[in-house]
């Protein structure tokens, strides 16, 4: 702002205001306001298309509909929900199984990712091989293509329901899905999930004392088998006090289908197995030049100090390897979110797919397609902030 | 006493077997740890057990290229029958059958497009009419209606031709548009970088198939009554301006790379913004951009297969829709392999090509 | 050509706005174009689907053709868009077609908030359940608990869910985009039950099935579907054409006129044959059509029964009877207006 008064300034100095476009500011000023004026008026031309199409046609337009009755039933919710609902609330399932399928697809393919990774660096030279050859292959062949193999393999190679494959006792697998014996409704499983959040608490406030405390005194504090003892004991201790309980719910056939019991849908196993198997390729280059972006003459010095090579690892070599890691990871959890839109190919119920049936039925496409892009918007950036907020704390700290 | 003196040189003594030759490198490969001796034995047990399995799949057991379905299934074992049932389907979708050389030839095109373009020694001026050249020839060949060629409709392009036009095609057009929005974001002009920085963290927030969907059920809405873009144009637009956002970015990073020294010396030279940026910047700041260039276009040439999902017959939507053939059902190991194959080669050579790409420019920083 | 559509659209345009009530502009544009645009199903045998040639054939093509000939005597005059269930709408309202005849239901929100007018049902259908005989399952009522495979963004998939509510059962959806999906899906076993329109369950065990005869089709229908050609609100005059298009083809199958003996009709003494045929002229110049509309669409399509029979019939893979199609004198529905 104030460098351009000054600049009108010394154009007004030398003789006036110059309205020629030799004159750089002047310049600057014209070419704005004329692109600016081209976009507002193509993006003006199309919504006056628009909304004349619209009004001709007598459209209905707005988001009243999501007040509306959706009618139609979703394969599967995180949350209750029946034909009876709303489309909002239908949207909401969709987000939530975007959300449930996007975490742990990046959780997944973070772990797997890794081991490749580093597998890929291994001295073992098969190892190396195998993780090279895994990254080649999957990286060059379309993610839609990996979904639908999976998808076939359920569903085309998988015994039919009622010739269900029974490997251990209680769980089924079968086109249907995987089916699961989880432990029956109890009230102790409330109480435990109390004690791993309180659990949680303490495990951050013995962190931070021990901190201060080896900052203060240079004696070490062990960490980490606290840390595990905390998050394994307090629920334990809620699981004994809530007498142990130990009934199962087992699936069982009964009629069309298996009963009771938790499910892994052919098309939720498709579209997590696929995002995890596609992404980890690219994740495993990401940690594979990571690793390799670590000076080996770090490594040397940590040794000379006299670490041993576990603490090498964890005290000079990650941090460092994080901060040339944690931007470009950052990018695949954005394009792992964004794949998860492929869903929609195999009916698996994310959010594009029960948008594209809502702007069906409604016929309102263009809201539709605005709340499909303005949730993904909303994702990455929440993925964004999130990896920049981490990007800042594991940077260096300059003194 | 007589001392052996030796005359002449020493043969050459192999070394000793521990340190060279087959049983060393299996050593020090291998098994140079008591766990990496562990995991090579176990996945050496995985590989002897999932191999020959696949092996017999693919080749012992498979099926040649004449048998029935029928046979097939009670066979077992690949049906590369199917494969050369629906072999020019699936490369050339629906495109009249006697008039498929058209698209083989365009393929051809392409191909050889993508080959000449590799080579730094033809990175010249010409190279552009060479591509306008081609992307003429192909025009002509898919549509005909000219030089005595039957017209075919767009709607029936399918197969490979039409994954290489989208792809190719839509790179061509997204560059000069990328250039302009890297230009734009780095801009000193506020209104411009703002509208450039909106379009691209717009389009890269949102997945491809919202960019579709909005191809295929807005675009149409938005102009006016009775004006229609076909579906395959709007598919098109709707690849352009995902790859102008995603090169932009690449290039991007090309420009941040030419250190400030350069445009203070350009502008010392008294060069308006335009032959700043012309002569001086953007040959330098591309240069360094190719790598991620070249990796951008492998996986915008593998999102071409969204476009299955607006009922468009790429090379995977060929292959679906061979599969849904109720004779031909369900051998779709064969049908993804096949396609799999195509798509793999076409990406990992042009990753290839990234990567020495990649080492001949840093040998050429060094020097 | 391109600068010529727009010209003529552009004028079409001024002119519309004036005079929307009177005539619309899309009957100006088809004739400056010379072709019919139209939207049909990109995979139905039966109603609307490509033969191995290229060649659209159906019920909902042919009256596409029938359109053509109405307005160019031509039945090759036609563009055929293959539109999905999700691009189906937005095409229409856009204009990227001018008529919409892919076996779609007449509902009141497509009537209203999606901006239709639908023309006579061209096919009374409703919908049914297809499951593998194995399954032993005898009606629709047994089906509780099921999984069953739908196509999303179809009034099917509202109709299942309110059957399943109302009779207190549950079901598990499995909801795919395109049909080819949602078949693959019921044949490789994922569902127990296929639902779909019944000629569409038809088509789909004639055509997709490996076995046909391992399928059987549920006797209950469980909502009416209505299948009728569609176009957009606010030209009156287009829609009248499409709708008088139809009827005359029932009319000509009530009054025992088909595409071998119209010729013979042509002197006919019957003032209703007369108005039909165009012998006693008005009713082609009303609709802003040559007086020999009805004629030429008799003459090159045949009338209902014809292109019922042609495309959907015993005769053909789908073996479809009559039923409610048959004419109101025969105790179906199909009942045109009178042409005066």
């Amino acid at each position: 702002m104030a460098s351009e008064t000054r600049d009108t300034r010394r154009g007004a100095a030398q003789g006036g205001m110059s309205f020629s476009l030799s004159d750089p500011t002047f310049r600057a000023i014209f070419y704005q306001i004329l692109v600016v004026g081209i976009v507002v008026a193509v993006g003006w031309y199309l919504i006056a298309n628009t909304l004349d199409n619209l009004s001709r046609r007598s459209i209905a337009t707005g988001f009243g509909f999501l007040e509306r009755e959706a009618s139609f039933g979703i394969g599967e919710s995180l949350i209750d929900y029946s034909p009876r609902d709303t489309y909002g609330r239908a949207f909401l399932v969709g987000v939530l199984n975007t959300l449930k399928v996007s975490i742990l697809g990046i959780v997944l393919a973070t772990v797997l990712g890794t081991v490749i990774g580093i597998a890929r660096l291994s001295s073992n030279w098969l190892i190396a091989k195998l993780a090279s050859v895994y990254v080649e292959i999957i990286r060059n062949i379309p993610p839609l293509l990996q979904l639908f193999f999976w998808y076939a393999i359920v569903t085309e190679s998988m015994p039919p329901v009622r010739q269900a494959l029974n490997p251990i006792p209680g769980v089924f697998l079968s086109q249907r899905g995987l089916f699961v014996p989880v432990p029956a409704a109890d009230p102790v499983w409330k109480f435990m999930g109390i004690a791993l959040a309180l659990a949680v608490i303490v495990v951050i406030f013995v962190r931070r004392w021990a901190k201060d405390r080896q900052a203060r005194t240079g004696q070490p504090f062990p960490t980490g088998w606290t840390t595990l003892g905390l998050l394994i004991g307090f629920p334990l201790i809620a699981y004994i006090g809530g007498g142990m309980p130990t009934a199962l719910d087992v699936p069982e056939l009964a009629g069309f289908n298996f009963r009771g019991g938790a499910v892994v849908s052919p098309e939720f196993f498709a579209i997590l197995i696929g995002l995890t198997v596609y992404t980890a390729a690219f994740i495993a280059e990401v940690v594979r030049s990571g690793i390799l972006a670590v000076n080996w003459g770090q490594t040397e010095a940590a040794r000379a100090l006299g670490l041993p090579s576990t603490e090498t690892l964890r005290l000079v070599v990650l941090p460092q390897a994080l901060r040339v890691i944690v931007p470009p990871l950052t990018s695949q959890y954005l394009n792992l979110a964004k794949n998860s839109s492929l869903a929609l190919a195999i009916g698996y119920p994310d959010l594009v797919s029960i948008a594209n049936t809502t702007l069906n039925q409604t016929g309102q496409a263009i809201e539709g397609v605005a709340m499909i892009m303005g949730t993904y918007l909303t994702i990455s950036l929440g993925i964004s902030i999130f990896m920049n907020w981490y990007n800042k704390r594991i940077a260096l700290v300059e003194r | 006493m007589t001392e052996s003196v030796h005359t002449g040189s020493i043969p050459d003594e192999r070394p000793p077997a521990n340190t060279v030759g087959p049983v060393a490198w299996l050593r020090n490969n291998l098994f140079n740890t008591w766990y990496n001796a562990l995991l090579t034995i176990l996945i050496l047990y995985g590989l002897a057990r999932a191999i020959p399995p696949l092996l017999d799949w693919l080749i012992v057991h498979a099926n040649g290229f004449d048998t029935t379905p029928q046979e097939c299934r009670t066979n077992g074992g690949a049906c590369w029958a199917f494969v050369s049932e629906k072999l020019r389907f699936i490369l050339f979708g629906t495109f009249p059958y006697d008039e498929q050389w058209r698209p083989l030839l365009t393929i051809v095109i392409f191909i050889t497009l993508l080959l000449v373009s590799c080579d730094r020694r033809f990175w010249k001026w010409w190279l552009g009419l060479l591509w306008a050249a081609g992307f003429a020839a192909v025009a002509i060949l898919m549509w005909g209606g000219v030089l005595g060629l039957t017209y075919v409709e767009n709607t029936n392009w399918g197969g490979l031709p039409l994954t290489l036009i989208l792809s190719v095609i839509g790179l061509a057009v997204a560059f000069p548009a990328s250039i302009l929005l890297a230009l734009g974001r780095r801009s000193d002009m506020p209104a411009i970088k703002v509208m450039s920085v909106t379009y691209i963290e717009l389009i890269r927030g949102v997945p491809l198939i919202s960019l579709l969907f909005m191809a295929s059920v807005m675009f149409p809405l938005f102009l006016p009554t009775g004006v229609s873009i076909d579906k395959l144009l709007r598919a098109q637009i709707a690849f352009i301006m995902f790859a102008a956002a995603y090169m932009a970015e690449a290039i991007r990073g090309g420009l941040q790379a030419i250190p400030k020294g350069q445009y203070e010396a350009a502008d010392g030279l008294g060069l308006n913004y335009w032959q700043k940026m012309r002569k001086i910047i953007l040959p330098q700041a591309l240069a360094i951009a190719i790598p991620p260039l070249v990796n951008t276009f492998i996986s915008f040439f593998k999102d071409t297969s969204l476009v299955i999902i607006i009922g468009l017959y790429d090379l995977l939507g060929t292959a679906k829709a061979a599969l849904t053939d109720p004779a031909w059902r369900g051998f779709y190991r064969e049908a993804y392999l096949f396609i799999g194959v195509i798509y793999w080669v076409f990406c990992f050579y042009m990753s290839k090509y990234s990567q020495k790409l990649e080492r001949d420019l840093r040998r050429g920083h060094r020097r | 050509m391109k600068s010529g559509i727009l010209a003529a659209t552009a004028a079409a345009l001024v002119f519309g706005a004036v005079t929307t009530a009177q005539a619309g502009p899309t009957l100006d544009a088809v004739k400056a174009r010379g072709f019919v645009q139209c939207g049909v199903n990109a995979g139905l045998p039966g109603f609307g689907n490509p033969d191995s040639a290229g060649n659209w054939t159906g019920l909902d093509v042919d009256y596409c053709r029938a359109m053509a000939v109405a307005l160019f005597n031509d039945p090759n005059k036609v563009k055929f868009t293959p539109l999905s269930a999700q691009q189906r709408f937005p095409a229409i309202q856009s204009g990227e077609v001018d008529l919409l005849s892919r076996n779609t239901t007449v509902t009141l929100t497509r009537d209203t908030s999606v901006g239709l007018n639908f023309a006579p049902v061209t096919y009374y259908d409703g919908q049914g359940f297809m499951v593998h005989k194995k399954l032993g399952v005898k009606s629709a009522k047994e089906l509780n608990g099921a999984t069953v495979c739908v196509q999303s963004g179809t009034t099917t998939e509202l109709n299942l869910a309110d059957y399943f509510r109302s009779n207190n059962m549950n079901y598990n959806p499995v909801v795919i985009e395109s049909n080819d999906e949602v078949n693959a899906a019921f044949f490789a076993g994922r569902c127990d039950v296929l639902t779909t329109d019944a000629s569409g369950l038809a088509g789909t065990r004639a055509g997709v099935a490996p076995v046909p005869d391992d399928y059987v089709i549920l006797p209950e229908i469980i909502s009416k579907e209505p299948l009728a050609p569609a176009v957009r609100h606010g030209d009156d005059q287009w829609f009248d054409i499409v709708k008088w298009v139809v009827y005359a083809t029932i009319q000509a199958e009530e009054s025992g006129i088909n595409s071998k003996n119209v010729d013979e009709f042509v002197n006919s003494k019957n003032p209703e044959i007369q108005r039909l045929l165009g012998s006693s002229p008005g009713m082609g110049k009303a609709l802003g059509l040559d007086e020999k509309w009805a004629y030429n669409v008799i003459k090159k399509m045949g009338n209902y029964g014809e292109i019922f029979d042609r495309n959907v019939g015993p005769k053909t893979p789908l073996k479809l009877e009559r039923g409610l199609n048959a004419l109101w004198t025969n105790g179906g529905l199909q009942y045109a207006m009178p042409v005066r």
